[in-house]
């Protein structure tokens, strides 16, 4: 029985093209729970973060209820009592006193990470509101077309090195495209058209400041967001980004050149031009995404609430995770370009897969590049929560008057490094 | 008037970069971050924070060793140290609220009472708590220092009867408070 399933499994998988779409779909899966997970995760860190640097504590009464057990017919008192008794510990020793620090008794916390899923499902219960005066078809396409961007762009970012198997090497990347960073350019812009649409058809008149706004902003930026990677392009010679991130991990991240082929003169003069896209690219990240300090198009002090003012519901819910999904994958592409990607860096890839094997180096490497994610999430947090607004002048004037021609003049000097120091 | 012109302060070319004070600010941000996570904020002990950051985790630990005297709770009636409840029922209270939550049905002293001298009481003295702004001009208007407003501030009522305070409830919360004015005391 066993060995007819087997075989059938083999039979299928050496088949190329069944073995193409079932790893496709495998992959397509893994990609995009990384990207969904990552919203209400960084949802969580958002707000834990922000109140620890406000010094508060943050949610964290969202639990399971201790009572909940006596609900469902357990006589005997809280199970938190029935656990120091089974483990045979004082009931106001230490180790109890330390659970109780940590509301043990009273819920099962889980750290707070109950309250993003009850967000999300306060959000699906809410009415769901249409202003009479809205125009209607715009107003339910323009959070779709926020959203489904950053979705599709996370397709082309590697989250991991290859896998080889006896059936074939699988590519751990959506769409190995050749065009990546251009792709996701192309497409990440598109997420303007939600928001003018969002603040155009609420037909009301803060939401259609912050509309105009966000799309001034948003195509400001991307000028200098896609100057700034030219040289990095120069650098690699290379467009596909699982073989930018395959460069970093055998040469030394772009950053950290810190071992490989990473140790020549070359490299650590071409640090400098690298810094300056690595700020410029960074700030056009927080600047595309809408972030503070400068989500101009969402600021409450002049716009209310912003391009999203009209929307209730899931419906604004989805602007929320089109930002969050946005930051997302702006960080993962900051990690892809200069940071290494899924690679863990110091020559460490090499020697797992040399010596405990493809798999165990493959999910090494997925587990590295959620943390990288995770860390950059919190970074968006951090900076969200120390940097003030800008004015808008400013903002426009940094866009267009200092990154601009900064990423422009950073060509030149890539190009000089790469023609003159060899 | 005269007046002062305060130059504006020159900006340096490293402030104008503003990725000092940018790194400065991340650093400072940080610092409460580390500080509030083990639980060593500043102006904790002041504010009586329990675990992170300097938030007190309220029904665990309360501030009310923190009140101070001034704190305005609910309104209550006292009886003093003679055990003579001290309400007159001259309506004062009830004319001044603002929020009209007071309602007094006033009636006599029975004459073989020992205070028949006192010649009102109330039969029935209802606040409802659902309207009380907790403003404190009852204890203001009070004549007879019968009505004040207590430290207490926990107040769940379940439905909308049991927010309104009836007499015995508002004696029963107030109790007896010693060294009140005795101006009906028999004469000596």
């Amino acid at each position: 029985m066993i060995d007819s399933i087997l075989s059938f499994c083999d039979s299928v998988l050496s088949n190329q093209y069944w073995f193409f779409i079932i790893t496709l779909l495998i992959k397509l899966v893994i990609c995009f729970a990384i990207t969904i997970a990552f919203i209400p995760i960084s949802v969580l860190i958002e707000r834990r973060v922000a109140s620890f640097i406000q010094d508060r504590v943050g949610p964290n009464r969202v639990g399971i209820p201790a009572t909940i057990f006596k609900r469902f017919g357990m006589k005997a008192d809280l199970p938190f009592v029935k656990a120091l008794d089974y483990f045979g510990l004082p009931h106001d020793g230490r180790i109890a006193n330390i659970c109780r620090y940590f509301r043990l008794d009273k819920d099962i916390p889980l750290l707070g990470l109950l309250q993003p899923a009850v967000d999300g499902g306060k959000l699906f219960l809410k009415q769901d509101f249409t202003p009479p005066f809205v125009r209607r078809f715009y107003f339910w396409v323009a959070p779709m077309l926020v959203l489904a961007p950053p979705l599709m762009t996370a397709a082309v970012i590697p989250f991991a090195g290859d896998l080889e198997t006896p059936y074939g090497n699988i590519n751990m990347v959506v769409a190995n495209l050749s065009i990546g960073p251009l792709w996701i350019f192309a497409i990440s812009s598109l997420s303007v058209y939600g928001l003018v649409l969002a603040g155009w058809s609420s037909n009301s008149k803060f939401p259609l400041i912050g509309g105009i706004r966000s799309s001034a902003q948003m195509i400001s930026y991307e000028i200098s967001m896609g100057l700034s990677i030219i040289p990095l392009l120069m650098i690699y010679s290379e467009l596909n980004l699982s073989n930018i991130v395959q460069y970093q991990a055998d040469n030394g991240w772009l950053l950290l050149p810190f071992w490989g082929e990473g140790l020549t003169v070359e490299r650590w003069v071409l640090l400098i031009p690298i810094v300056i896209s690595f700020i410029i690219f960074l700030t056009s990240v927080f600047a595309e995404t809408n972030r503070t300090p400068f989500d101009m198009s969402e600021c409450e002090t002049d716009l209310v609430g912003g391009y999203h003012t009209e929307y209730s519901s899931m419906k604004f819910a989805q602007f929320f995770m089109g930002e969050y999904a946005a930051m997302i994958v702006g960080s993962s592409l900051v990690i892809t370009l200069f940071l290494g990607g899924w690679s863990i860096g110091f020559g460490i890839d090499g020697w797992l897969l040399d010596n405990c094997g493809n798999w165990i180096s493959t999910i090494l490497q997925l587990i590295f590049y959620v943390l990288k994610l995770a860390a950059f999430a919190f970074f968006f947090v951090w900076v969200r929560w120390t940097v003030p607004r800008f004015r808008y002048d400013q903002v426009m004037k940094l866009g267009w008057l200092v990154f601009f021609e900064l990423a422009v003049i950073n060509i030149f000097i890539t190009a000089a490094i790469l023609y003159f120091i060899k | 008037m005269a007046f002062k012109t305060i130059k504006r302060p020159k900006i340096s070319i490293g402030e104008r970069f503003y990725l000092k004070a940018l790194l400065g600010g991340l650093v400072i941000t940080m610092k409460h971050l580390v500080l509030s996570i083990i639980g060593k904020s500043r102006s904790k002990k002041e504010l009586g924070g329990s675990g992170i950051g300097v938030t007190m985790q309220y029904p665990e630990y309360r501030w009310d060793k923190h009140l101070p005297e001034y704190y305005r709770g609910y309104p209550v009636l006292v009886k003093g140290e003679d055990g003579r409840e001290r309400c007159v029922s001259c309506q004062l209270c009830e004319f001044i609220c603002p929020a009209r939550a007071i309602t007094i049905k006033p009636g006599e002293v029975p004459a073989d009472s020992q205070w028949n001298k006192v010649e009102k009481a109330p039969v029935e003295f209802e606040i409802d708590m659902l309207r009380c702004i907790y403003c404190g001009m009852c204890q203001e208007a009070c004549p007879e220092q019968a009505i004040f407003m207590s430290q207490g501030y926990l107040l769940t009522p379940t439905d909308k009867k049991a927010g309104v305070h009836n007499k015995a409830k508002l004696y029963e919360l107030g109790g007896t408070k010693q060294g009140l004015v005795n101006k009906w005391n028999a004469y000596k």
